[in-house]
């Protein structure tokens, strides 16, 4: 495996990530196994309407132009979609006692498809349509996990986890600590989260910070494929209830598997970090989608200023992993977080809120800076669309300030 | 669904079956015909079936015609932005279900209220929204019914209350109602896929118990999203599901069963007899949204089945010739007229601008009541209000 550090390695990310960001919804070109291959080929054909360009950030708009097919599996690369779809088969081939039970999971072959073929090969019994009843559902799955199953519950996307957020706060995360540890609740609730492309204020939004809230919840949040594998395959075998926030517009990215990777005896550690770009200025947390904006930034500022960016993947909402941002502080003296969330009480605020409670504060050389979504509903337009989530001309910007360098 | 006409009367006069196309030559001038509907255009649940006895205006059955070629001209070219790109995001088309709306719409006056789920560009038409203005906001323009803010979702008009999906809030609007004791209604309207959450029960228990003029439709286009009706619902009788609450079946395709139901609906809620449950059996025939082909779950076959045979437009048209209110060439030229008005609001739209970048910052609070600042993505970049 190569490592994600090597420029080329991160301008074909970029080239990926650009692609999705302008067609948006990437579920429109996969979600007909028939049409599959038309639909892709037919959105490619189309002139991208650049945005990047439109904003005057015209050398990342060439990326946005590129045409470029999603890899499939090959090669050691796995889309996100791929790669939580191998989690879950294999978690599934491990485990009789996980089931997947969600909307449109099993015969429609889940909306976004990540669970495509798994109703053909595991069956009914185990790949579970529901009605749209999230509460119901939710709460039925989190009885199977009080009574000894595995249950792996899919959000359609996470916005619609708002009418089961009661049964996740209130019945799995707390069970255990009220039955004095004599009741566990292993379950995962898995789906879609954060921004997406042109579906306005109630299906475009960062729930990360609502569930990282919660004491008696985990929340992992992957970005590219390892991460889905890893930390999904850890979720489903956590004794604990699990929060995956997975990102839409993540889903038909290809990235690097490694060989180590591709293994039915993968997992990530749940509550550890991972610095995917080393650095010696400032340190950018950030984790899921606007990671990819990270990587960009620190691309351009090294290129642009010589400002050479730590990234840190914090992969794990919930634990956070303290020690890995502590001590990439000490080395860079900058802290900045960027994320897809509301500015306020958010996970941003929370890093700054260590950064005030740790030794980090004793090297830090300039306050630490918060990268967020604009404190306003998502709107539908896509200029305002634009203006409303963090990107690499935002994060170029505030880095460029943490340092006390010259505004263009 | 659609039988043909078994009776008809005008002017006093009755004239059965296979003579029909003949009579009507002379009745072109009728401005209203009496006209039994089909026997299976109704199913009641505790409560007595409305006639089938109707009088249909001439004025009204165009109007209806007119609306439903209208949206369905509308949709058909929001379905074609959306494929060049124009349109994002999710895009709810309500292609094959244009009589639901429209019938209610011809049975209510503006002071009733609608409430509706995410497939709402046609009820946003008829409360008042234009084609422009609709099309302006599926394209994200400023011009938009929502100023390019809501999108496809999120329409809004007086009485009309979007665009939003969740059943209780309708009840809400009944609530109002009743606590204004104004005599107006709520028609409610929910898919057949939302008809199992609990909420929907939790409204009819409040709406019942405290006899709210809450009139709960369920728009059961036999799909809810991609799992069908038998798959997702023990019981599929929709209109029998409010179980305390009096229900009624309405062949949702047929536009003149739509509006007579619906008038005898609010005269049930008017006379202080409570809620109303209401089904309406319709069907989509695009897929949930845009984003979905609408064949994996359900065959082409079926699809051309209902278009050919249950074709809301096509039904309302067959009874316009028969009933003598309109030529073929009255009818063509509103098509032709419908397709004008779609053609130069889309003409428009396009032309129009996007939102101002300031709008970014305004609407999330009401107007005068906002903070001062409102913070954007790092913490230079702020909307100033005052």
């Amino acid at each position: 495996m190569q490592s994600l550090e090597g420029p080329s390695k991160i301008h074909v990310i970029v080239k990926y990530i650009y692609i999705s960001t302008v067609y948006g919804n990437v579920r429109n070109a996969s979600s007909h196994k028939k049409m599959t291959g038309s639909l892709f080929k037919n959105i490619f054909k189309i002139p991208a309407l650049s945005i990047s360009k439109q904003r005057g950030l015209s050398n990342v708009g060439v990326f946005a132009m590129q045409k470029r097919l999603f890899a499939s599996s090959n090669d050691g690369q796995m889309t996100v979609r791929e790669a939580l779809n191998a989690a879950l088969d294999e978690e599934l081939t491990r485990d009789e006692r996980v089931f997947l039970i969600g909307e449109e999971v099993a015969q429609y072959n889940g909306a976004y498809k990540v669970s495509k073929g798994l109703l053909d090969k595991f069956g009914p019994k185990r790949i579970i349509d529901t009605p749209i009843t999230e509460s119901g559902f939710t709460g039925l799955a989190i009885g199977a996990a009080l009574s000894g199953l595995r249950p792996i519950c899919e959000f359609m996307t996470f916005n619609f986890s708002m009418q089961a957020i009661d049964q996740v706060v209130n019945s799995a995360a707390k069970v255990h600590y009220m039955a004095g540890g004599l009741v566990p609740c292993p379950i995962v609730f898995r789906g879609p989260n954060g921004s997406a492309a042109g579906v306005a204020a109630q299906h475009s939004q960062d729930y990360a910070a609502w569930y990282g809230a919660i004491p008696g919840l985990k929340v992992v949040s992957p970005w590219d494929s390892e991460d889905a594998k890893g930390l999904l395959k850890s979720a489903i075998r956590d004794p604990n209830p699990v929060v995956v926030l997975e990102n839409e517009l993540q889903y038909g990215i290809s990235f690097p598997m490694s060989e180590e990777a591709m293994s039915p005896d993968f997992l990530l550690p749940i509550g550890k970090a991972k610095i995917i770009r080393e650095g010696k200025d400032a340190t950018v947390v950030s984790y899921s989608r606007t990671i990819n904006f990270c990587i960009e930034a620190a691309e351009k500022l090294q290129a642009d200023e010589g400002i050479s960016v730590e990234i840190i993947n914090l992969r794990s909402i919930r634990p956070l992993d303290t020690n890995t941002i502590v001590n990439s502080v000490k080395k860079t003296n900058h802290l900045i977080s960027v994320e897809s969330g509301f500015p306020h009480f958010g996970v941003g605020s929370e890093i700054c809120a260590l950064a005030m409670e740790t030794e980090a504060f004793d090297y830090l050389d300039a306050p630490v800076e918060r990268v967020t979504s604009a404190d306003v509903p998502t709107p539908y337009a896509q200029n305002i669309e634009y203006m409303s989530f963090p990107n690499a001309e935002v994060i170029v910007k505030v880095v460029k300030r943490s340092l006390y360098r010259k505004k263009k | 669904m659609l039988l043909p006409v078994s009776r008809v009367v005008t002017r006093g006069s009755v004239r059965r079956g296979g003579s029909l196309f003949r009579s009507f030559a002379s009745a072109s001038t009728s401005d209203s015909v009496n006209y039994t509907l089909p026997n299976t255009s109704f199913k009641t649940y505790e409560c007595d079936p409305p006639s089938l006895e109707i009088e249909v205006k001439k004025n009204d059955a165009l109007e209806m015609y007119k609306n439903m070629v209208l949206i369905r001209r509308m949709e058909t070219t929001a379905d074609n932005l959306y494929k060049m790109k124009m349109i994002r995001g999710f895009c709810h088309l309500c292609t094959g279900q244009e009589a639901v709306g429209v019938g209610m719409e011809a049975a209510i006056t503006r002071e009733d209220a609608i409430i509706t789920a995410y497939r709402c560009h046609g009820y946003t038409l008829l409360r008042g929204g234009t084609v422009h203005q609709i099309l302006a906001e599926l394209m994200g323009r400023s011009t938009g019914i929502s100023k390019g803010k809501g999108g496809s979702m999120h329409m809004f008009a007086k009485n009309f209350y979007g665009g939003n999906g969740i059943v209780p809030v309708g009840a809400g609007i009944a609530f109002t109602q009743k606590y204004l004791g104004v005599n107006n209604a709520t028609f409610i309207m929910y898919g057949d896929g939302a008809a199992n959450q609990g909420q929907v029960f939790e409204a009819f228990n409040m709406a019942k118990l405290w006899e709210l003029p809450a009139i709960f439709v369920c728009e059961n286009n036999l799909y809810g999203m991609g799992t069908s009706a038998a798959r997702s619902s023990a019981n599929t009788q929709y209109y029998t599901r409010g179980q305390y609450i009096p229900g009624i079946q309405v062949n949702g395709m047929d536009v003149l069963a739509v509006k007579h139901s619906c008038a005898w609906a609010k005269e049930w809620t008017s006379s202080g007899k409570g809620p109303l449950v209401m089904e309406m059996v319709t069907y989509r025939y695009g897929g949930h949204s845009m984003s979905d082909p609408g064949t994996t779950y359900r065959t082409r076959e079926e699809i051309q089945h209902m278009r050919s045979t249950n074709d809301p437009i096509t039904g309302l048209r067959l009874r316009i010739l028969e009933f003598g209110f309109a030529t073929e060439t009255d009818l063509k030229n509103y098509e032709k007229e419908a397709r004008t008005i779609v053609d130069e609001a889309v003409a428009k739209a396009q032309k129009d601008p996007l939102p101002d970048e300031s709008e970014i910052w305004t609407d999330i609070y009401f107007k005068g009541t906002e903070p001062d600042v409102i913070r954007g993505r790092e913490r230079e970049e702020i909307g100033v209000l005052h």
